[in-house]
């Protein structure tokens, strides 16, 4: 014979499971048994962290609606409950999830999208940091700008998708937003102020950005970005990423 | 492109840029709340209901659960992806080795 | 001064459980608002519009820290890392309140986002007075243990629940959180006075009251099973055993909680106008039993 199961073992596996028996010996505090009474606490657990991904993931909800996002949801929080109480960051397998996940597999968009919806969450409650002051790269003499290293914002995500994200994530929260385009899209997460915005990158931005980000000289990111497009255009983007003070630090290194 | 053309090129992009930032440097009060401000929130409430959601199963098996036909998806025009490249979507994290000052 | 019995520095008005959706009104006027109550792991982020709120707010008004997430009652040993982001917050914040529950929400790496019910034994007592030692070491300060809403009781227990947080209290040194709404919730739920509880209770150690709305649903033989769903108005029964425990306890912190269906500012302003007012009736009897 095993030893008896603990309370909170007994607890936990009922919770998650509704074709489990409620645990024994829960009362009503009048003696009789508590019948459906242990089916609040599976209802607070489920509606509760169901609440908690329709938040952290509006656009996918809003893509297959809320009828089959709260299917999908249940069945991804009762295999995957939260490993951390705050709850701000459940749902980090939500998009691998929903890859794997059969009946939506003709939605090939839907991971990528539910990336993009979990980025900007994170970028919400990410470090504060201080911009990078623009007036220090005008500074700068010609030779140095190819040996520039940037450093990015905390709150800065890049997010590579075969998938027109950017389009699909504009139809879903903006309003009058065109239909997407039939384009591979590349976005930048960027946090100007306290509020996430996702920008759509031109192509070769993302070699670029994943270029200076990986620690290369801005010269090395510009021959990555120009082998992607030969015609990238450096001046727009770096517009876009001072505006939106993405940039935290900027550093002239020799070459090593 | 050579270094000289190449530094040629940035000279000209700072140029334009820090000129593009200088016109518009409130851009960061403009910016609207996409309501990430309410995701996952803790709290010690418990949900309304008893039974509902928590104690009915969801009757899948395999492929047996079928979409309900809902939701945007139904309404944005999206063939099978034009795009033959199909690059793996990944989410980047990006490196802070850099010193920031 | 922290009030050595009550363990808060919580001012004696009403309060309300902060929601970001109320920031600019709360700054521009906070009306009968004397402090504020978050819940700790909303704000356990690396930065941001959460932490740079609380900031502002934490300089306007004495805060209360209200953590849902630690499993006090948990089987397993509490989460370090979380016991660091509580230290963490609470030494950057400096809250005039610190307070936990009488609850379990963790077993074996699963958060499941509830606060689950205790047997009352003496394993579980030794446990949550373990828990609470750690916990109170943790953070440097002493916190408050609040009661929790009962929709079904344990055959096990041998403990009445007043007797139960009065024996953790005076084994830790904690303060006790007497959730008002709870008590009426329980003694509904499991058929005893809510009245006589009260009466049961270690008043002396309280040093903050809550009030929440509830809905009511009906168990298997159709007696009212009532919701802590925090969604609307306090219930005037739930505002009648308030005006019985001020008349007990003399006046304390009171809190107004609602965190469904959130109600524009001034609707959460009256109730906390309300809560006011009793607090002022019961300082006027000047009744307020001798800690």
């Amino acid at each position: 014979m095993s030893a008896p199961t603990s309370r909170q073992t007994q607890f936990r596996a009922a919770i998650l499971d509704p074709d489990r028996p409620a645990p024994p010996g829960l009362t009503d505090g009048r003696g009789a048994p508590a019948g459906r009474r242990f089916s609040v606490y599976r209802n607070n657990v489920v509606v509760s962290l169901t609440e908690a991904l329709e938040k952290a993931f509006p656009t996918v909800r809003k893509l297959i609606g809320a009828e089959n996002f709260a299917t999908v949801a249940g069945l991804y929080l009762r295999a995957h409950p939260p490993t951390s109480p705050i709850l701000s960051r459940y749902g980090a397998g939500f998009p691998d999830f929903l890859g794997a996940f059969e009946p939506l597999g003709h939605l090939g968009y839907l991971p990528d999208t539910a990336r993009l919806d979990r980025a900007l969450v994170d970028s919400y409650h990410a470090a504060d940091s201080a911009p990078l002051d623009p007036g220090r790269l005008g500074a700068l003499a010609p030779d140095d700008l190819l040996r520039l290293h940037l450093g990015f914002a905390p709150a800065v995500r890049l997010l590579r998708s075969p998938w027109p994200i950017h389009g699909i994530w504009r139809f879903n929260n903006e309003e009058n937003a065109p239909q997407p385009p039939h384009t591979a899209q590349d976005v930048l997460i960027t946090r100007p102020a306290y509020d996430p915005v996702p920008r759509l990158l031109p192509p070769g931005g993302a070699a670029l950005i994943a270029a200076l980000s990986a620690g290369k000289s801005l010269g090395d990111a510009l021959d990555a970005a120009t082998g992607e497009a030969a015609d990238f255009d450096l001046s727009p983007l770096l517009t876009r990423l001072l505006q939106d003070n993405a940039l935290s630090g900027a550093q002239v290194k020799a070459p090593a | 492109m050579s270094n000289t053309l190449k530094s040629a090129a940035l000279v000209g992009a700072f140029a334009t840029a820090l000129a593009g930032h200088a016109t518009t440097a409130s851009a960061a009060e403009q910016e609207k709340c996409y309501g990430v401000s309410l995701a996952g929130q803790n709290d010690c409430k418990a949900g309304a209901g008893t039974t509902c959601a928590g104690s009915s199963t969801v009757d899948y098996q395999g492929n047996a659960w079928k979409l309900v036909d809902k939701g945007t998806c139904t309404t944005m025009e999206l063939p099978a992806m034009a795009d033959g490249t199909a690059r793996m979507g990944s989410l980047e994290e990006l490196g802070r080795d850099l010193p920031s000052s | 001064m922290l009030d050595q019995t009550r363990r808060t520095t919580l001012p004696l008005a009403p309060g309300v459980g902060y929601k970001p959706q109320h920031y600019a009104e709360i700054m521009a006027d906070a009306g009968p608002i004397g402090w504020l109550e978050i819940h700790a792991e909303n704000y356990m982020g690396a930065g941001g519009r959460p932490v740079a709120q609380l900031r502002h707010l934490s300089e306007r008004f004495p805060i209360s820290v209200h953590g849902v997430g630690l499993s006090i009652g948990g089987e397993g040993r509490l989460d370090p890392d979380h016991l660091s982001r509580l230290r963490r917050l609470s030494d950057w914040l400096d809250p005039a309140s610190f307070s936990e529950h009488l609850a379990w929400s963790t077993h074996e790496s699963a958060f499941l986002n509830d606060l689950l019910p205790l047997p009352y034994t003496s394993d579980t007592l030794q446990r949550v007075v373990d828990h609470i030692d750690e916990l109170q070491e943790a953070i440097a300060r002493p916190m408050l243990l609040e009661n929790p809403s009962s929709y079904l009781a344990f055959a096990e227990s041998t403990w009445e629940e007043p007797d139960f947080l009065d024996e953790i209290a005076r084994r830790t040194g904690c303060g006790l959180l007497l959730d008002v709404n709870n008590v009426f919730i329980s003694a509904t739920n499991l058929g005893f006075s809510p009245q006589g509880y009260i009466d049961a209770f270690p008043l002396r150690r309280v040093g903050e009251l809550h009030l929440a709305g509830h809905d009511t649903e009906a168990d298997d033989h159709g007696r009212p099973l009532l919701i802590d769903s925090h969604g609307r108005e306090v219930d005037e029964p739930v505002w009648a055993l308030f005006d019985y425990t001020l008349a007990r306890s003399g006046p304390r912190p009171a809190l107004i909680e609602w965190d469904n269906d959130v109600p524009d500012w001034p609707v959460l302003a009256a109730e906390a106008a309300r809560a006011g007012a009793a607090l002022s009736r019961s300082v006027a009897t000047g009744d307020e039993v001798p800690a």
